[in-house]
């Protein structure tokens, strides 16, 4: 049975329905067919899993996409170990936000064009990892982020949401602009774009070089880097991060799903999948490890001083991609989609979390204004402390297992990786810091809002925290799959299942390390997010007078304005690409092609044919004596002329 | 005998009567009137040349002249009469509605 198509065509036929019927038919019943289709490919989708995991790997080509010479790509699915993890996060996350929506966005005028873009998103995320072949993979890519583009800017009337969606897709543009180098490339050398061939034979070109602008260039390098571009992208690493924190404009079911869970992994998913090329590159890997790390690092440090609830958590994100493209990075990419996977739980709840914070609050995001809301949300707050000692690796829970593993493979990894590991430590220091931050100053201490809104506040409706607790058991017990075997040995669990389940895809990290190193590192991660926590409280307790007090430092105060302003990355943007942009739009494309050019040709011609006609039409006086003369005088010289030839 | 060059000189000179009159008119009537003396000028041309050649096919031309000159004032006096319904004019000058 190949019910697996079904799958991302469910919700496709979703999203034709509510774009067709939406406006006039559904209106406020849209999550009527959005809802159950999804929920039926989320079945689907793990009956799939199932068989994946009873030793059952798809490859199929279902239909001929493009046949011109050559160049032949199907459309068709590849279901192995790697694509089922992929498919229990899509479906369930993406199931889970869809049903949070309908409490959400309930009353809002767009509602059928949200669900349909959800679906549309669904879809095109399920056909990215459901692929069996680049050009696949490339269109899931494209499409996925045409759902940002349109989610983000969702609110278009409010010029900032339609401005961040413009940035978002501009920016992803960059990235994938190498991305699809990387893909034509790939045809190039291999004369096919399907996984299967391109994989079995990337160890035959190992060593290979192209001359590119006078250098030579080992090709698996290039391919490998070029790909890594759309990755960057894509997943928001340095330097293409600045499109995620303003996609935050968007709902925030769409933040939970396209800019946590599902969408910004999907560089993460990619280099995974094509490790067999990545592995053959020490430099492309180091290129990834290193982006990561500093990737992890850097956002983490801005996530401390940022005001706006999504933003942090936005920049948590980008720091949690950071760390799996650490793992990828140092060869451990079980360990990087074991963190995919957890993170997905954890960061999709933290996201609907602050959504239901918002939802109380008329929409307001800064920290400041809230506090004290644990007594009055009890779901909200709970589910959010567990996701925040989750994404702060405390053992036990999610985070914990699959942060600990990328740290560990990292420390393996010879002197780079020590250094690699310490940053990744100390990230994991902020990375609690901040999760905290926001549980310590929006949750506890007393409210600072006004006294109507302090009486407004209430607990979002089942529709709403019902996805919340599942979320939660999820970001609390997914780990438990990828336990080390340390600890598994110890309380008599079989460890490293997630790794060995997805082994035959990714293969094993190549280094081996003792349970002395082993306990070293995860001792360590553990008092760093411990540490974090307790500074988080320590400081930001009852109105926060600590960290007042320390603002007043010249130094930290210094600090902290690079922080805030996020170390002007943006306004560097904006001297470099944006400025410089505009200027060519204005005085050589507008002024020169546009008006010199274009304009001048499309009024030119019919300027001359007026200017030509108004001359003629003096003779059409409307006289019939005068076109009587006319005939007679032409006839006059016609004959006349005949006679002289003659 | 009436010689052949007579013939000529008055198809020339009924044809320029009817040529300065389509010319200088400005009764539609009288214009019709003209044109139709032009067409005679030629008819009278055509059967005195058909009768010098000893050749039919003069003859045959003139008949087909008769009949376009039929139907064109047929149709020049609807004209007219549609004119005259809608402008109450019967003169040319008072309509120039095509004038550019």
């Amino acid at each position: 049975m190949r019910y697996y198509a079904l799958i991302p065509f469910l919700p496709l036929l979703g999203f034709l329905i509510n774009i067709i019927f939406g406006r006039g038919l559904l209106k406020h019943r849209a999550h009527w067919i959005s809802v159950p289709v999804v929920g039926l490919s989320m079945v689907l989708g793990l009956m799939t899993v199932r068989e994946v995991i009873s030793g059952n790997v798809i490859n199929e080509d279902l239909y001929s996409w493009v046949i011109s010479g050559d160049f032949k790509v199907s459309v068709g699915f590849l279901i192995d170990q790697l694509t089922a993890v992929m498919l229990v996060v899509v479906t369930v996350v993406s199931f889970l936000v869809h049903v949070y929506s309908i409490g959400y966005m309930h009353g809002d005028p767009g509602f059928y064009r949200f669900f349909a873009y959800l679906n549309l998103f669904t879809f095109s995320m399920l056909m990215l990892i459901m692929s069996n072949n680049f050009l696949q993979l490339y269109f899931g890519w494209e499409a996925v982020g045409l759902c940002s583009y349109l989610l983000i800017g969702y609110w278009y009337q409010k010029k900032s949401a339609s401005d961040a969606g413009k940035k978002a897709f501009i920016v992803n543009r960059f990235g994938d602009f190498g991305f699809g180098l990387g893909v034509i490339l790939i045809f190039l050398t291999f004369g096919t774009l399907h996984y299967a061939p391109v994989f079995g034979s990337v160890s035959s070109i190992a060593g290979k070089t192209v001359v590119l602008f006078g250098y030579e260039i080992d090709l698996i390098t290039l391919i490998a880097l070029l790909l890594f571009c759309g990755a960057i992208g894509k997943s928001a690493q340095i330097p293409l991060h600045v499109w995620l924190p303003d996609a935050m404009e968007g709902p925030t079911p769409v933040s939970a799903l396209i800019h946590a869970a599902t969408m910004v992994t999907a560089g993460v998913f990619m280099v995974a999948r094509c490790n067999p090329i990545f592995n053959l590159s020490e430099i492309a890997l180091t290129v990834v490890a290193v982006t990561g790390a500093v990737t992890a690092l850097f956002a983490a440090t801005i996530g401390l001083v940022q005001n706006d609830i999504k933003r942090i958590i936005a920049y948590s994100t980008i720091s949690q991609l950071g760390y799996m493209f650490l793992a990828c990075g140092v060869g451990a990419y079980g360990a990087g989609i074991f963190h995919l996977y957890t993170h997905a739980f954890f960061k999709a709840l933290l996201f609907l979390g602050a959504g239901s914070v918002m939802h109380a609050m008329a929409g307001e995001l800064d920290i400041w204004k809230m506090g004290g809301l644990k007594n009055k949300m009890r779901i909200t707050y709970v589910t959010m402390l567990l996701a925040s000692l989750s994404i702060s690796g405390i053992p036990g829970f999610a985070g914990f297992f699959s942060k600990d593993e990328i740290l560990y493979q990292t420390y393996l990894k010879g002197d780079l990786g020590k250094v690699l590991w310490l940053m990744g430590t100390v990230t994991a220091l902020l990375t609690a810091f901040y999760s905290f931050r926001i549980i310590s100053v929006a949750f506890h201490g007393r409210f600072r809002g006004s006294h109507p809104e302090e009486h407004h506040l209430h607990e979002s409706p089942p529709v709403m925290t019902i996805p919340l607790v599942l979320l939660a058991i999820g970001a609390v017990a997914a780990g438990w799959v990828g336990i080390p075997p340390l600890i598994g040995e110890a309380i008599g669990l079989h460890g490293a299942w997630f790794y060995e389940f997805l082994s035959p895809v990714v293969g094993h990290p190549s280094e081996e390390g003792s349970h002395s190193v082993e306990l070293m590192v995860m001792t360590l991660s553990i008092i760093a997010g411990i540490a974090g926590i307790i500074l988080a409280f320590y400081l930001y307790r009852g109105d926060a007078e600590r960290a007042k007090a320390l603002l007043k430092r010249p130094f930290l105060k210094k600090i902290h304005t690079v922080l805030w302003n996020k170390y002007y990355v943006d306004e560097f943007y904006h001297l470099i690409v944006v400025r410089p942009a505009l200027w060519t739009a204005r005085t050589v494309i507008e002024a020169v092609t546009d008006i010199g050019i274009i304009e001048a040709i499309v009024n030119g011609v019919p300027k001359t044919i007026g200017r030509f006609s108004e001359r003629l039409r003096a003779i059409q006086t409307g006289l019939v004596n005068h076109y009587a003369i006319f005939m007679v005088g032409a006839m006059f010289f016609i004959l006349a002329f005949i006679l002289m030839v003659k | 005998m009436i010689e052949l060059r007579w013939y000529i000189w008055l198809s020339l000179i009924v044809f320029t009567i009817g040529m300065l009159g389509f010319l200088t008119r400005r009764n539609l009537i009288i214009i019709f009137m003209s044109v139709e003396l032009m067409l005679n000028a030629v008819n009278i041309n055509l059967v005195a040349m058909s009768h010098y050649m000893q050749d039919m096919r003069g003859q045959m031309l003139t008949l087909f002249v008769i009949a376009v000159a039929a139907a064109e004032a047929a149709i020049g006096l609807a004209i007219l009469i549609a004119l005259f319904r809608t402008k109450a004019a019967g003169h040319v000058d008072e309509v120039t509605e095509l004038r550019g």
